[in-house]
């Protein structure tokens, strides 16, 4: 990765305060297009907080958030989104009464031209364009191998398939910039290597990626650059070579390395 | 349901008219009729959208207020000295307005959901429903109060010297009810099944991922809000030009509660459930009253109803029909799945 | 002048009721989250104990009044623990509609029993009121208010001096640490719902010969309790107090000047203000009851 990459977000300065615990503190990162950056750090040090104040569900205190030259501070989470940084949560979240395909299709909501009179008036157009949405939602179904599940009620998937309805919801919302927040928590081995693939795929595509991961190996494997937090700081910053010997990332990990052994 | 079902069935409601020529019968079925069209307005804001609104019964008297005020005129001093009077309007227009007025209170109700929530907004949304009736009550110089307001005259189409279409008696009244209990049907399917209708379905399961993927949580809870009042307004309006006289105790909380009853019963978030709710309790109180049974003892039932409607079918009974109906079928592999709206299947 | 002192005299005393009407919902809304509709039957059935027992079984009025209050707390109880406790793992909405279906089926059960004329409740007082310069004051209104007063006494030290207050202000702030440090959950539910509801029939047998007994007449109670708990914050003890005093005076000074008719609306438009503004209540500090 040159330095000339174009800059795709840029975090200055960011503070987020709870009660009277910092969350952030005083946080400065840059994402570099076409890059996989992992953040990563003990339990609460802060990456979801990060997530969460890019993202819009939490307002920080101080700090700035530019993604492609515009602000992001200050805006509604679905305005984010709708600028293409979309976010996935740490703890499963679906439309658990809706089914797969259903998931997905509400997952193509920035894609479906807003009409409401035209949807009322029962239009062809709206018709047409319905089933636009439900290829694409094929579409999807078919990249994270859900298809056979299609029918099913988002609820009542496995474990791992529910991860992976996850993500494909985030698709649906064609993100330029995806945030993931912990994608593989809880998936066993077969599901990471699957999981990897997918996101080899979206690499490839060109697209950037910001990931919160705790799996080691996955964030080894998978990251082009690793920012790593602690308390709310930023404590390095290079790639997993680099990281992986650094001393104050070790130091942070003590105690924490034993149980949380990659793969 | 198939185009050809529902026009089967909206085929047989036609021909009702034609058969039951009992005054007393016509009147509970329009009356039902127009019920169904408040339920299927609350459905929308209750049932999909997942808001906790109980002053559903504001909308509907102020569509029947307002539309029943411009066909009638009314004049209002504002000041001591500064009347403001405006000239009976057509029925249609009054009516057209009276929609449009509750469209508009529903607007600010959406706004205020966004920012007042769950049990909270429960109480404002009763408090506005009762300072309403409060202001029917009591500004009588503009509503008569209980007095009431009376002669309201019945809708015509048309013009006395080519067709004219008079909305007065009975039969002609159950058609009018049935044609736009229909298109509100319809209004309310093509809605639920596109984008917007997803948008809502979402907002109400799962918010903050509904604002992941983009979705504008006050934008679709406004419309919600907005489509759902108008539609109650409309059957306001319905029933203040069927029945011709309107008191305030158009806004008495027990209608919302019967309109609430029957979408629970039915089926909250489905599009059959406040049709089925709205037959039962709406023909039942009649069934009872038939039977000599006291209103209050009718109501007590309604009320053990409602417990044991959540207690043992929580769903409503559309969703555990169609449960049992699924569970004697099978889904053939190949056949393209529906999105499943709310909890039970589109129709 | 006089005129002026007169209705804050009327406010102070219909204020200790409204108070006692709030705290009493204040805590089963802060710790239960529920929205109870059947609160105003609760006051309705304590009237119409005291009607029954007072008009139609000659107990003392005194010991009637303890008797309503009691009564009311079995029916809390029995209500919560045959219907709310089933709810427990519920949406909201769904603990909503139970709560409709028991208000209308109670209120209509009090219709079907007394039929809906209004009863009234002879009272041991003396008809003439007390007299302080150009003030006045009924004898029943002011043994109404000080056994107000003394009620929400009670909850108070009920609530801030006992175990189970302990345990009360325990699930009102964190409902899993509480259970965690072995407070019983479901009995904690119990017992707020049964002293709530007490203090609603309370209210109503209290007022029952102030006014006449009517099935309706909990309608109008719950509303006001409700505007107390908005004005005064979930489960704020104090707040509610000060908020019955608030709705009172609002509501006398309002009538006073303004249209008698809209004096019902007051409630309800400052519950929507409020709602709107401030949230939390007027009085809101830190999540705690007390």
């Amino acid at each position: 990765m040159t330095s000339a990459s174009a800059i795709v977000l840029k975090v200055i300065g960011l503070s987020l305060r709870f009660g009277g615990l910092m969350a952030i503190d005083d946080v400065t990162f840059e994402v570099r297009d076409g890059e996989v950056l992992s953040l990563i750090g003990p339990n609460g040090a802060g990456k979801t907080s990060v997530f969460n104040a890019i993202t819009g569900y939490l307002r920080p205190q101080t700090g700035d958030i530019l993604y492609k030259g515009n602000r992001l501070s200050g805006l509604q989470p679905h305005a984010i989104a709708a600028r293409g940084v979309v976010r996935t949560f740490q703890k499963t979240s679906l439309f658990g009464g809706q089914t797969v395909f259903g998931n997905v299709l509400i997952g193509l909501h920035l894609s479906a031209r807003q009409r409401p009179l035209a949807i009322i008036l029962g239009l062809s157009s709206v018709a047409r364009d319905e089933r636009k949405l439900e290829d694409s939602a094929w579409d999807i179904l078919r990249f994270m191998g859900l298809e056979s599940r299609a029918h099913e009620l988002g609820s009542a998937l496995s474990y791992g398939d529910q991860r992976l309805l996850e993500v494909a919801i985030a698709l649906a919302a064609h993100p330029r910039l995806p945030l993931l927040d912990e994608p593989v928590s809880g998936m066993n081995p077969t599901e990471k290597i699957r999981f990897m693939r997918m996101l080899d795929e979206i690499r490839r595509e060109g697209t950037t990626i910001l990931l919160v991961e705790h799996d080691m190996r996955t964030v080894m494997d998978a990251s082009d650059r690793i920012i790593c937090l602690n308390n709310g700081r930023i404590i390095a910053d290079g790639t997993p070579r680099e990281i992986q010997s650094h001393p104050e990332v070790v130091r942070a990990y003590l105690g924490e390395r034993a149980t949380r052994a990659g793969g | 349901m198939t185009r050809w079902k529902s026009a089967l069935i909206i085929g047989f409601l036609a021909t009702i008219p034609l058969w039951l020529t009992s005054p007393y019968f016509l009147h509970i079925l329009i009356t039902t009729g127009i019920f169904i069209i408040a339920a299927m307005s609350l459905n929308l804001l209750l049932g999909f959208t997942g808001q906790l609104s109980l002053g559903h019964v504001a909308f509907f008297g102020i569509g029947a207020y307002v539309s029943a005020l411009l066909s009638l005129g009314f004049e209002v001093h504002v000041a001591d000295d500064f009347a403001l009077g405006v000239a009976p309007k057509p029925v249609w227009l009054s009516m057209l307005f009276g929609t449009f007025a509750a469209g508009l209170c529903g607007f600010a109700l959406g706004k205020i959901a966004f920012k007042v929530r769950g049990a909270y907004f429960v109480i404002v949304s009763i408090s506005f429903a009762e300072v309403v009736r409060l202001v029917a009550v009591n500004w009588v110089e503009l509503t008569q109060g209980p007095m009431a307001l009376n002669n309201i005259p019945p809708l015509k189409l048309g013009t006395p010297d080519l067709l004219e279409l008079s909305f007065l008696r009975k039969p002609a009244c159950f058609y009018l009810v049935l044609a736009i209990s229909a298109a509100c049907y319809v209004i309310i399917r093509r809605l639920v099944n596109s984008h917007a209708g997803r948008a809502m379905i979402a907002l109400r399961e799962n918010e903050p991922l509904a604002m992941s993927v983009g979705i504008d949580v006050t934008r679709y809870l406004v419309l919600a809000a907005v489509i759902s009042a108008a539609m109650a307004g409309a059957a306001g309006a319905l029933y203040a030009h069927y029945v011709r006289i309107v008191d305030p105790d158009i806004f008495l909380f027990i209608y919302t509660v019967i309109m609430v009853i029957m979408v629970v019963t039915g089926g909250k978030g489905t599009l059959a459930g406040p049709i089925v709710g709205g037959i039962i309790f709406g023909l039942l109180p009649e069934l009872l009253r038939a039977l000599g049974i006291k209103p209050e003892l009718q109501w007590i039932a309604f009320g053990v109803v409602m417990i044991l409607v959540v207690f043992l079918l929580p769903q409503g009974i559309v969703p555990a029909l169609d449960n049992r109906w699924k569970n004697r079928k099978r889904h053939p592999p190949d056949v393209k799945p529906s999105i499943h709206v709310g909890s039970g299947a589109p129709r | 002048m006089d005129q002026f002192l007169q209705h804050c005299l009327n406010a102070l005393m219909l204020g200790g009721i409204y108070a006692l009407l709030g705290i009493g919902l204040t805590l089963i809304f802060g710790i239960m989250r529920v929205v109870n509709f059947t609160h105003g039957e609760l006051y309705a059935f304590g009237a119409y104990m005291m009607y029954a027992f007072v008009m139609r079984l000659s107990i003392g009025f005194f010991l009637a009044l303890t008797l309503a209050t009691v009564l009311g707390v079995v029916l809390g109880a029995a209500i919560e623990f045959v219907l709310l406790r089933q709810l427990r793992s519920s949406d909201i909405d769904v603990t909503m509609l139970v709560m409709i279906g028991t208000w209308i089926a109670l209120q209509n059960t009090e219709q079907l029993a007394w039929t809906g004329v209004a009863q009234s409740i002879a009272s041991p007082f003396p008809a003439d009121p007390i007299t302080l310069g150009g003030l006045s004051v009924s004898w029943n209104r002011a043994f109404v208010f000080a056994v107000a007063i003394l009620l929400v006494a009670t909850t108070y030290f009920l609530v801030n001096r006992t175990k189970l207050g302990m345990a009360m202000r325990a699930t009102f702030q964190d409902r899993e640490t509480a259970a965690l440090m072995g407070v019983r959950i479901e009995r904690v539910h119990t017992m707020t719902f049964a002293l709530g509801s007490g203090l609603a029939a309370a209210a109503g047998a209290l007022l029952g010969p102030v006014f006449v007994v009517t099935p309706t007449m909990g309608d109008l109670a719950a509303a006001k309790a409700f505007a107390v708990v908005i004005l005064g914050g979930m489960g704020n003890l104090v707040g509610a107090t000060l908020g019955g005093f608030i709705l009172a005076f609002a509501e006398e000074i309002g009538v006073g000047y303004i249209s008698s008719g809209y004096r019902d609306a007051m409630g309800f438009l400052l519950i929507i203000l409020i709602l709107l503004v401030r949230p939390t209540g007027l009085f809101a500090r830190e999540e705690r009851i007390s």
